[in-house]
């Protein structure tokens, strides 16, 4: 152990930073795969209930072992590429999915401490973010040399485009209520039991996030990118074993990260629904902020579930209509009077 | 007015929540999923699984090289060559069945004068080898000496509605 | 070398080398991904000279909106590369002479005399909590409070101007319009009936 310490204390101050920081991004990184890999079991499960069903039960005891049946048997499938295909771009579209909806976790706070970089523009720096990962199926759709997938990715081009403007100004919303860009800060302006989120004054701007961060992440009823009725499997049809998990983990690591947003955004982070409360609030004192964020963003996901398993995908018109005619309309209108609610220090929230 | 209430319909996604509301309900419905190896649902006596071929009682094999089966077969699924055996009865020598070719209409069955060739309930069967599929007329008495008791008691059970 | 200016050489090699491919890749998909590339190795440097608005926009608006359009049209382009190449030697003297001659200016410009440290101080420092994003906003919504104002409505001037040119009724084509697809109620299109049994 000495020896460990004194090898430690040997090394430059900058490379043990350096290292610091990448056990850091391990210990995030690794709960997000196992999370991921859980996620899709739930997923199973859960439309198979509302469908009557039972969803997987065999591989090990009701089934819990299936994503690492499922994960060992797509490392060990071949991986295909197609002639022609610009292979190259072929290989790298997947790790272009995952590094944003990854990176986001970065500014990501976990607790009120809990932050791997605490920057003042958090939230743009996840906005770009998730603005690049449209990047991994553009170049996958084009490089598979498939019109499919060419189409698939068309799709999800001009839908993400769309759809990041609704998004954005909804975050617009709520940087202007809660007055700063820092994703902690934005928790601390909430303080004050459940009335006092933001969702509540917020609330068309809570519900157009919600439903452009389904469209952002190409999930059920928007995910005519994948669309496997008319062009099979949209972007990634040609991409067979290893490579197609790491799509399946970015668009699963995508929705936890788009849950976890909007529990931060409009659900009041790690702060408790009761604080502040006479009789409840120091009754739930003692559970840790963490198991509240957990409880927040797990209801998001479930909901994510919940809409694939229950409406039908949207005609490709229509989602753009969405986007532009409804979603941006109501933000702007919604972001002006937020606006003027915090010129005019309007009570309970803004004063 | 109703314009109206359309809009203020659709803007507070009225129509989506009763959408959720059905299948939130549902998640809670009693699941009767039948767990497949260890429980398995009811077969009507009218099954067309796998095929057979019958003998009398006396360890006689039924067929007698009609080709009615064949002729009638909408697949080409059967193959049959006949010749008369040493007593002078008609009897095949060889009697097959691509089964994957075969479609399971049951034609056979209906056309077989002397219900010789039946499809039974047996449909939990797999094939390790290309060729196999091939049901040669041993294999096709084999299933059919095995499964007798039950394909005798089908026939039974149809044998007022025909 | 410190950290600090290895991730400088690094990402301004990679600036470099991006902006070369982009200029001399044949097929114009990839001359656009070298350029989105150049782009984020961009905000990376303006990361480190601690203009993280500036370096987040940059991929925010740049990478992810105008590069997709651009690869979005680009894509479904079916250019015919001969044809592009023709000229290029017939049009290459121009060409040199208008890069020398790009290049002197910028070296007539850019130089130590011009902006030296003796003429720009380096910047201070700033502490660990200083917010790039607000020094911007206030600026923008104070001093320079018109010319963004002004800049906006050209913007949207030619937003408009573009989609008025464009726009056109075209009787010929049966376009249905969600709009009114969306708002129709199952009342309008089904009619319950009720009538006898027949008797069979």
């Amino acid at each position: 152990m000495e020896f460990f310490i004194s090898l430690w204390e040997a090394l430059p101050a900058e490379l043990q930073y350096l290292i610091w920081t990448l056990i850091k991004i391990i210990v995030i990184v690794a709960p997000m795969m196992l999370a991921v890999a859980y996620f899709t079991y739930a997923e199973r499960k859960i439309i198979g209930y509302m469908q009557v069903r039972i969803g997987p039960n065999r591989v090990g005891p009701k089934g819990w072992l299936q994503p690492i049946a499922d994960a060992v048997k797509l490392m060990f499938k071949e991986i295909v590429i197609p002639t022609n295909a610009n292979k190259v771009l072929f290989l790298i579209a997947p790790a272009i999915t995952l590094g944003p909806a990854l990176a986001a976790w970065a500014v990501f706070p976990f607790d009120e401490e809990l932050v791997l970089a605490d920057i003042n523009a958090g939230l743009l720096y996840i906005l770009a973010l998730t603005s690049v990962g449209v990047y991994g199926v553009i170049i996958a759709g084009w490089a598979s040399n498939s019109k499919y997938a060419f189409l698939g990715a068309m799709r999800s081009a001009a839908q993400i485009v769309a759809y990041e403007i609704a998004m954005g100004f909804a975050l617009v919303g709520v940087l202007v209520a809660a007055g700063s860009l820092n994703l902690g800060d934005i928790i601390k302006a909430q303080q004050g039991g459940l009335f006092s989120w933001l969702w509540l004054p917020l609330l068309p701007l809570f519900g157009v996030y919600v439903i452009s961060g389904v469209a952002e992440t190409n999930r059920a009823p928007f995910d005519v990118a994948e669309g496997e009725s008319e062009i099979v499997a949209g972007f990634h049809v040609e991409y067979s074993g290893m490579l197609f998990a790491v799509f399946f983990l970015a668009e699963y690591a995508n929705m936890i990260l788009i849950s976890a947003l909007t529990a931060v955004m409009f659900l009041g982070g790690w702060l408790s629904p009761f604080q502040g409360w006479p009789v409840l609030g120091p009754l739930f004192d003692w559970v840790p902020g963490f198991v509240w964020l957990v409880i927040k963003t797990a209801i998001f996901m479930f909901l994510f579930l919940w809409l694939r398993a229950t409406f039908p995908r949207y005609r490709y018109d229509q989602i753009m209509r969405l986007g532009w005619k409804v979603f941006i309309p109501i933000t702007i209108v919604w972001i002006a009077v937020v606006g003027l609610a915090v010129v005019y220090q309007l009570p309970w929230w803004f004063d | 007015m109703k314009v109206l209430s359309n809009y203020f319909k659709s803007l507070f996604l009225l129509e989506l929540f009763r959408g959720l509301s059905v299948t939130g309900r549902y998640l809670f419905k009693k699941k009767f999923t039948v767990m497949y190896p260890e429980e398995k649902a009811p077969v009507s006596p009218r099954f067309r699984g796998l095929h057979a071929l019958r003998r009398y009682p006396n360890g006689e094999e039924r067929c007698i090289a009609c080709k009615l089966c064949e002729a009638t077969c909408p697949a080409l699924a059967i193959t049959i060559e006949a010749e008369p055996r040493d007593d002078g009865s008609r009897r095949t020598t060889r009697y097959d069945i691509d089964l994957f070719k075969c479609i399971y209409c049951g034609y056979c069955q209906e056309a077989c004068p002397v219900d010789a060739i039946v499809e039974t309930r047996v449909y939990e069967y797999h094939f390790e080898q290309r060729g196999d599929n091939v049901m040669t007329k041993q294999d096709l008495l084999t299933v059919g000496d095995k499964h007798e008791a039950q394909i005798a008691a089908d026939i039974e059970a149809q044998s007022k509605y025909r | 070398m410190t950290l600090e200016k290895l991730i400088f050489y690094v990402l301004a090699a990679v600036v470099i080398l991006a902006a070369m491919m982009v200029v001399t890749r044949r097929n114009p998909v990839h001359s656009a991904l070298f350029l989105i590339l150049a782009f984020v190795a961009c905000s990376g440097i303006w990361m480190l000279a601690e203009a993280e608005f500036l370096a987040i926009v940059l991929v925010l608006v740049y990478v992810g909106a105008v590069m997709v359009l651009f690869l979005f049209v680009l894509m479904m382009l079916d250019i015919d590369l001969a044809v592009l190449r023709a000229g290029f030697i017939k049009m290459l003297p121009l060409g040199v002479v208008m890069a020398v001659a790009m290049a002197a200016e910028l070296i007539l410009v850019v130089r130590a005399e011009n902006f030296g440290l003796d003429k720009y101080a380096a910047p201070a420092r700033h502490a660990a909590d200083y917010s790039n994003t607000e020094e911007i906003g206030s600026v923008l919504y104070t001093v320079y409070m018109y010319p963004f104002e002004i800049a906006a409505v050209i913007l949207l001037v030619a937003i408009i101007a573009a989609i008025g040119l464009t726009m056109r009724k075209r009787p010929d084509t049966k376009y249905l319009d969600p709009t009114n697809q969306v708002l129709v109620k199952r009342d309008d299109r089904v009619r319950m009936v009720s009538m006898d049994a027949e008797k069979g």
